[in-house]
């Protein structure tokens, strides 16, 4: 077996040759590999780096809290109630079922919300708090606190949730908030990162939904890195949010809650309106709901009973509502014949009952007739027959601009839900809409405040006011954003003849103050508080019949509008009953009490009502349940 | 051939053979398990448990065996290879039918103190075999194709096993180790030229395969394979291991985020960060100029062991210096490609660094080969 040396070398010399082949084979190779490594590391560095860094950092957004809503006086409307919570790391819990054991011993849960709560903590990471319960008492609290030791992973926090302190008073004017839909996105077009926050509430409703961008405020920013589980190590950077606007609103909290129980039992509405600066101080609307069962999250039934309800508590009939205005519209078409100078203040017209226009016979309500009637007289008596007479003279577009004129058939920019425009009508619309030629029947009708012609009673509320002062007197329900009054505009006139208001207010002074007057039994006895105001009855149905014998929904509505004081007016209001009867019993006293706790700022002294009113004022004020303000007045002092 | 052919007397005797020592490989050896050993204490949160304590005390226990291969005469060790073959070769049958089963493939025994990986070991054993064939063979019969059926079989005979286990980066591994010896020995141009051509036939017919009947890979290997062409195309699943290694390379740029400062390994988004994937965690936390230092490092014992090779006039010393070149190539040239996205994620770690007993030991003993067939090189 032995090789001979030469053989050995050549193999050496082989072995060589191949070697360096390989050599440098492997040298390209490692060559290569160092191109690979410079391509990736010095001329994608850049992007690589961002990659790692978009790995590594996760921005958490902070819910900025929500601007406070507080009535005129700055009692509370809307809060952020600290809201007491107990969230779980499932990690840190050891047994989930067990720790829910435990729970359930300190708090009330029941089985659905264990379930509810098992499953949130099974679905998220170990690592990532998931809330088990919600809306604990501080008691509550305290118990899970002090038993800390021997419930690992589960710690109470502190959260903010809407409240609504007068709950019931002002669901349609405050509205409410509710977390954030798939539906709402789809229809804001903001692109507020907040929005994507699962859960985040936002106003679905009232002020609170038309306020929405001033209350919410702008979010803050944590800056977080996370490890590849997504737990977080360490806060980067921190940028805390603008809490949103406090808005402060016309409203008197107090009145409002004094209208809501005035109203309470029927389908009402009444609005009370600063006659000066068009502040709304009321807009009561029956019946209501509780806001606070929304933002809870409200139970299918107690939804089911809302929407169920003939009554409508979800609409703000304030706003909402739009109503044949009745005779209270009559002022309306006065003013319009003798702004067309067609009819002066003295001239009477004869009612026998009724009257023939084309063939066709239109009676007064008054049926046997008031005889001769001047414009004090009609407007007192609320003869129809005076009315129809001087709509043949002045015809339907020159009413309806009165209208407009007087703040009727226009949307009023208020942020409130769903405002109605209510409705003047002219013959072109009647031509576009119905498609048919005006007749001189509509005329006649509309004179009257019937057929086309719609008011909201907050419409009224503005019309009343331009009355009282011939002012074109906007209504308005914000007075300030974040402690800075918004500035009332100096309202023009109205640029009426003088002559032609006074008259007017003389003809609704009358109304209540003439022992003939339609609302005589519903005037204010105290010097210089005397009430002005025009009564009305809008027909539902066509058949005009004993409104004690038919169905409610078929019964008439009862209107009053009215302002007081008479000499020196201050508040207008306007009341709706629906199909509440006649005007000058079911509307005439609401409005003549909610006008007397306005001048009075609470209940007036017994003689402000004239004595054969007292009896039946006093059982009403007894009857009445209202909101006690004293514990809010505290707790907004000391806030 | 038996050791009587060595002028004996000019080999070094005794503790002597310690001076004679191939003394800069072993310092080169060292400082890249050095590295290793800063790595894994990085990747560990700036800790040496869990991996670099145990790792240490084997790089003691691998630098031991590797003196003691290394003071034994080459000629005994070149005596015993085709038993060091047999003995591998029945493990990896044991292993078959034994082993442990671990990442979804049977691949260990346990001895009670260690993990013993029979591929591991088969790895330095071929070389060894193959080595020794082309010692006893005639030089003129290399080319002669009866000659060269013989190492062939002798390789494939374990791939096959190795390959039921399965684990296709051991076999590639053996297979070209097991050819590179065969190149140096001076096997004819032509037959590897026809291996290649058919490793391309093969490849292709892997391809065609797929979802028949006859399919020839696993369908996590095929996935392995997809995700490698393409790892966007499952960034979350398969292609996340290369995505994120790419990462966190680049993220590196020229000097790296600092020792311990690398985000994609300390923040967990690097998998198998200590084992297959340490690389990327040096070149995030080193960059460009740590890698590359690596790298060059790597290449020095290749240059080293080829120079040995070169001045060694023993063809087995010759043609077994080559081979553990060759096998320690492939182990750092298939894991850097594979976490720089050249090759797919076939779960070969990076020699000396990355965390693991059986691969460190056996690397080193390799080296004790080296040595001593440095040390009783003929004179």
């Amino acid at each position: 077996m032995r090789r001979p040396p030469k053989e050995n070398e050549e193999s050496t010399r082989g072995i060589t040759r191949r070697g360096l082949l390989l050599g440098t084979a492997w040298l390209a190779f490692g060559t290569g590999l160092a191109a690979r490594m410079r391509y990736l590391q010095v001329d994608q560095a850049d992007q690589f780096r961002l990659l790692a860094d978009e790995n590594r950092i996760k921005d958490r957004l902070i819910a900025p809290a929500r601007g406070l809503i507080w009535d005129r006086n700055g009692l509370p409307l809307a809060t952020n109630e600290q809201n007491y919570r107990v969230v779980m790391v499932r990690e840190e819990a050891g047994d989930p079922e067990e720790a829910l054991d435990k729970l359930s011993e300190l708090i009330p849960m029941t089985e659905n919300d264990r379930a509810k709560a098992l499953k949130a903590v099974m679905d998220r990471a170990p690592h990532v708090p998931v809330a088990v319960a919600d809306r604990l008492t501080w008691e509550e609290v305290s118990a899970i606190a002090v038993n800390g030791p021997a419930l690992p992973g589960i710690t109470p926090e502190v959260g903010l949730s809407r409240s609504y302190p007068v709950a019931e008073d002002l669901c349609h004017v405050v509205g409410y908030v509710g977390p954030v839909s798939d539906y709402d996105l789809s229809r804001i077009e903001d692109q507020d990162p907040l929005l994507q926050i699962p859960k985040f509430q936002i106003g679905k409703s009232g002020a609170e939904n038309k306020l929405e961008r001033q209350l919410r405020g702008q979010a803050g920013n944590v800056r977080n890195e996370v490890n590849a589980g997504g737990r977080i190590i360490r806060e980067l950077d921190r940028r805390e949010g603008i809490p949103g606007d406090n808005i402060q609103l016309t409203i008197d909290a107090p009145l409002q809650n004094y209208v809501q129980a005035r109203l309470a039992g029927e389908a009402a509405s009444a609005v009370v309106m600063d006659v000066e600066t068009g502040d709304l101080l009321a807009c009561g609307s029956v019946p209501t709901f509780d806001p606070n069962k929304f933002v809870r999250g409200i139970s299918v039934a107690d939804y089911g009973e809302l929407t169920g309800n003939p009554l409508n508590p979800l609409q703000g009939k304030a706003v909402q509502g739009a109503y044949p205005p009745g005779s209270t519209f009559k002022m309306v078409t006065a003013l319009a014949a003798m702004d067309a100078g067609l009819i002066d203040t003295e001239e009477t017209i004869y009612c026998r009952g009724y009257t023939e226009v084309g063939g066709r016979r239109f009676h007064c309500w008054k049926h046997s007739g008031h005889g001769n009637m001047n414009l004090n007289q009609s407007l007192r008596n609320s003869c129809d027959i005076y009315y129809y007479d001087i709509a043949q003279r002045v015809g339907i577009e020159k009413i309806s601009e009165m209208a407009r004129r007087l703040g009727l058939g226009e949307r009023h920019a208020l942020p409130m839900s769903a405002v109605s425009s209510g409705l003047t009508p002219t013959k072109a619309w009647k031509l576009e809409r119905r498609g048919a030629e005006w007749v001189i029947g509509d005329s006649l009708n509309a004179s009257i405040g019937q057929g086309f012609v719609l008011a909201s009673p907050m419409q009224l509320a503005v019309m009343t006011s331009r009355l009282a002062t011939g002012r074109a007197v906007e209504p308005r329900i914000v007075k300030s954003v974040n402690s800075v009054e918004v500035p009332i505009e100096e309202t023009p006139e109205l640029g009426l003849n003088q002559n032609h208001l006074r008259a007017i207010r003389q003809g609704m002074f009358a109304v209540s103050n003439n022992r003939r007057g339609t609302a005589f039994r519903s005037r204010i006895a105290a010097d210089g508080k005397e009430l002005a105001g025009k009564t009305g009855t809008s027909q539902v149905s066509n058949n005009r019949v004993n409104n004690a014998n038919v169905p409610w929904e078929q019964r008439d509505h009862a209107l009053f509008v009215g302002f007081a004081p008479y000499d020196a007016p201050k508040y207008a209001v306007s009341v709706v009953v629906e199909h509440g009867g006649g005007g000058s019993k079911a509307a005439a006293p609401v409005a003549r009490d909610i006008l007397l706790f306005a001048m009075y700022g609470g209940f007036p002294p017994e003689d402000a009502y004239p004595s054969s009113a007292r009896a039946k004022a006093r059982q009403i004020r007894n009857n009445l349940e209202l909101r006690d303000f004293d514990a809010l007045r505290d707790e907004s002092s000391q806030a | 051939m038996s050791y009587l052919e060595y002028q004996i007397k000019h080999t070094p005797t005794g503790l002597r053979k310690v001076l004679y020592l191939n003394w800069p490989l072993i310092v080169l050896l060292s400082t890249i398990c050095g590295v290793g050993f800063m790595m894994l204490y990085s990747v560990a949160g700036g800790s040496f448990s869990p991996w670099a304590e145990p790792q240490m005390k084997r790089f003691a226990m691998g630098m031991v065996a590797m003196f003691i291969v290394a003071m034994v005469p080459i000629w005994f060790w070149r005596n015993m290879a085709a038993v060091a073959y047999l003995v591998s070769l029945l493990l990896l049958v044991a292993v078959e039918l034994f082993g442990e089963v671990g990442m979804g493939a049977q691949r260990w025994i346990n001895l009670g103190f260690m993990r013993l990986q029979p591929s591991e070991l088969m790895k330095i054993t071929v070389i060894l075999l193959i080595a020794a064939y082309y010692d006893w063979l005639d030089v003129r019969k290399v080319s002669h194709p009866f000659w060269v059926l013989v190492p062939v079989l002798l390789i494939l005979l374990p791939v096959g096993l190795v390959l039921r286990q399965p684990d296709l980066g051991t076999a590639i591994l053996l297979i070209t180790g097991g050819g590179i010896v065969m190149f140096a020995a001076g096997v004819s141009l032509w037959y590897f030229a026809g291996v290649i051509g058919s490793v391309i036939g093969i490849v292709v017919a892997v391809f065609k395969s797929r979802g028949t009947d006859w399919q020839l890979l696993k369908n996590y290997q095929y996935g392995r394979i997809d995700t490698f062409l393409d790892p966007s195309r499952d960034p979350l699943g398969g292609g996340y291991h290369i995505t994120q290694s790419k990462i966190a390379l680049g993220s590196g740029g020229w000097t790296g985020r600092g020792y311990m400062q690398g985000t994609q390994s300390r923040l967990n988004f690097l998998p198998e960060k200590h084992t297959d994937f340490i690389f990327t965690t040096l070149a995030e936390e080193f960059g460009f100029i740590g890698g590359i230092s690596l790298l060059g490092l790597y290449l020095l014992v290749l240059l080293f062991c080829l120079a040995a090779a070169f001045q060694n006039k023993d063809r087995f010393a010759s043609l077994m210096t080559i081979g553990v070149a060759a096998t320690f190539f492939l182990f750092f040239a298939v894991n850097m490609s594979m976490v720089m996205g050249l090759a797919p994620v076939v779960g070969v770690p990076l020699p000396l660094v990355s965390y693991g007993g059986s691969a460190m030991l056996v690397i080193l003993v390799a080296f004790g080969f080296v040595q001593s067939a440095y040390i009783h090189r003929p004179r």
